[in-house]
């Protein structure tokens, strides 16, 4: 048997690379011990920084790889450049984090890279096969991570719901993969599209409709849309807050792109049937994002339910189909990245006598003891609530438009409606910082990393509207990227 | 009666909702829920097998490969997981799983 052609592996350098650097940290981790977590932690972020770099430079071409089951382009590259900036940032909030809970160990960077590098194949999965293995790379080094803190019953039990829960999701996404394989014929993206890429293709059976169904229950399940949401607010509850930072940004925009790219990249000509599927999932999510948050004392809850919240609003334009809407969800997803970091810098904050705070009214009086902390967010409440001049505002703008030149214009009223419902939840953590009495003062100083990173997205969220071309200009050559088949 | 592609469908989709319904109804043990998911896993395996045989085609048995060696690796975690919860709670009964609220 003549031996096959060596396979074109120039698409997929940056994740090799990335894999190669986690395995070679865990290495220099295990042979150095314990006192190498701070070496491990900081060369973990100079290889992401490395690989954002590697990443950028395919800007502009479309690579194929792996004989078809393997894509590089502009979206993967948007979306890479998202993802690793994510990873990087988690991993530096957790340092101090981690060192003052007894949890300073090398293996949290190295199961990150994992992550991030499941992540990265998973946006660039062109293949059935290739989704399937991303998304278990990333789930599995997510499930350690979630229990992570392993004398503690609260972590322990929050990975064990997202193991059991991810573990079923995947399941469902699997069935709906076989049945896709068998109606279809094909694992192939490339194939599918050839198939069902435009409208006025062949009529799609039951079995390739309901297969579309499973694997679409699946990603609900990995972004934690309504009604696949039960495992977010207990598992952001339970894990450490560095992990749930990272859980409520890095694994979701994956996911997401991997949603779009599923739905928008092989099916496009499917519209009809998967649209109402998505509005659903969007509008459900945005209702309970809104309303359930109202409820909440513990803040880590409330950022659970707010996530379910966003991602409801950026499905919308996943739901409005064109290169309009994906722009919107790019967009939204930028920003989600930098307000969200943000949010969760000043959370890992909260901390008296070496002890976390997790309740709301431990905020009260914060615009007093500690203006600079209060003033940071401030500022990223009022752009989670999506209010102008705010880099929130326009994540949400430019969805909404998409979503109306789609004719989707009752699920703009709701996303707008919820957008209100929803800000009286954030505004109401800015009055309590502002005009409650003190009770609780935090500890000083915030570590050196905590306070840069606050004051570069806090900068970038006020900031966005002054200087927003390079973030637009990308979602929209991202976008058209994904069309350009 | 030959056996055809809808019969190993048919069991496949049994065996698939076994599992489905071994999470959702059991109010007994984790290991269970353990058990279910590695059958709702199998049965994909026996749709992908069926399938590639029927299509002629030979990407659903590697992906069968690939879905057994995940599988592995994700009963390896799972246990692993569950191992570090039996030693903080003293108990892996479902109803137990209780500490944050939902």
């Amino acid at each position: 048997m003549p031996a096959l052609p060596m396979p074109d592996l120039l698409p997929a350098l940056p994740e090799i690379v990335l894999a190669c650097a986690a395995m070679a940290l865990l290495l220099l981790g295990v042979f150095r011990g314990e006192r190498s977590t701070r070496l491990v932690s900081w060369l973990s972020v100079a290889v992401l920084m490395a690989v954002l770099v590697l990443s950028a430079m395919f800007q502009g071409e479309k690579h194929v790889g792996f004989y078809g089951m393997f894509i590089t382009d502009r979206f993967a590259v948007f979306v890479n450049v998202l993802v690793l900036i994510g990873s990087a940032v988690t991993i530096i909030i957790a340092l101090h984090y981690n060192e003052e809970h007894g949890l300073a160990r090398f293996e949290f960077p190295v199961l990150v890279l994992l992550a991030t590098t499941g992540m990265m194949v998973m946006v660039s999965a062109d293949d059935l096969i290739t989704l399937y293995l991303g998304f278990e790379l990333q789930s599995l080094a997510l499930y350690v991570v979630a229990s992570f803190d392993r004398d503690s019953t609260r972590s322990t039990e929050a990975g064990l719901k997202y193991f059991i829960l991810g573990a079923l999701a995947s399941g469902m996404m699997l069935y709906g993969i076989s049945l896709i394989y068998g109606f279809a014929g094909t694992t192939g993206f490339t194939g599918l599209a050839h198939l069902f890429g435009a409208a006025g293709g062949p009529v799609p059976s039951n079995g390739l409709i309901i297969g579309i169904v499973f694997v679409s229950v699946g990603l609900a399940f990995k972004v934690s849309a309504v009604p696949f949401h039960m495992w977010t607010p207990d598992v952001y509850e339970g894990a450490p807050t560095p992990v749930t930072a990272f859980f409520s940004v890095a694994p979701k925009i994956a996911a997401l792109a991997l949603f779009v790219r599923y739905l928008i990249g092989s099916f496009s000509g499917l519209i009809a049937e998967w649209q109402q599927i998505i509005v659903f999932l969007s509008g459900a999510s945005m209702v309970l994002g809104a309303f359930a948050g109202i409820a909440q004392r513990n803040i880590k809850r409330l950022m659970a339910y707010s996530s379910i919240g966003h991602v409801g609003y950026a499905l919308i334009g996943l739901a409005a189909g064109g290169a309009e809407g994906i722009r919107g969800v790019l967009v939204y997803l930028a920003i989600y990245l930098i307000m969200n970091l943000g949010t969760w810098a000043v959370i890992l904050c909260m901390r008296r006598e070496g002890q976390m705070l997790e309740g709301i009214a431990d905020l009260s009086g914060l615009g007093r003891t500690r203006p600079g902390l209060a003033l940071a967010l401030g500022i990223f409440l009022f752009a989670l609530a999506g209010i102008p001049p705010t880099a929130g505002f326009f994540a949400k703008l430019y969805i909404f438009l998409a979503a109306i030149d789609a004719h989707l214009v009752g699920l703009a009223v709701l996303g707008v409606v919820t957008s209100v419902v929803g800000a009286f939840y954030y505004l109401r953590i800015v009055k309590v910082m502002y005009f409650d009495e003190p009770l609780v003062t935090f500890d000083r100083p915030l570590a050196p990393e905590l306070r840069a990173v606050l004051f570069v997205a806090a900068v970038l969220t006020l900031f966005f509207i002054v200087y927003p071309d390079p973030l637009m200009g990308g979602a929209q050559a991202a976008a058209a990227s994904l069309f350009a088949r | 009666m030959a056996v055809g592609l809808a019969h190993y469908l048919t069991v496949a989709a049994v065996l698939f909702t076994l599992g489905i319904f071994g999470i959702f109804l059991n109010r007994k043990n984790i290991i269970i829920i353990m058990m279910s998911i590695e059958l709702m896993l199998l049965a994909v395996n026996i749709n992908l097998v069926a399938f590639s045989v029927s299509l002629g085609d030979l990407a659903g048995q590697v992906f069968a490969m690939f879905v057994l060696t995940v599988a592995a690796a994700e009963a390896a975690i799972g246990l692993a997981i569950l191992v570090i919860y039996f030693r903080n709670r003293g108990t892996i009964q479902v109803e137990d799983i209780h500490m944050m609220r939902g």
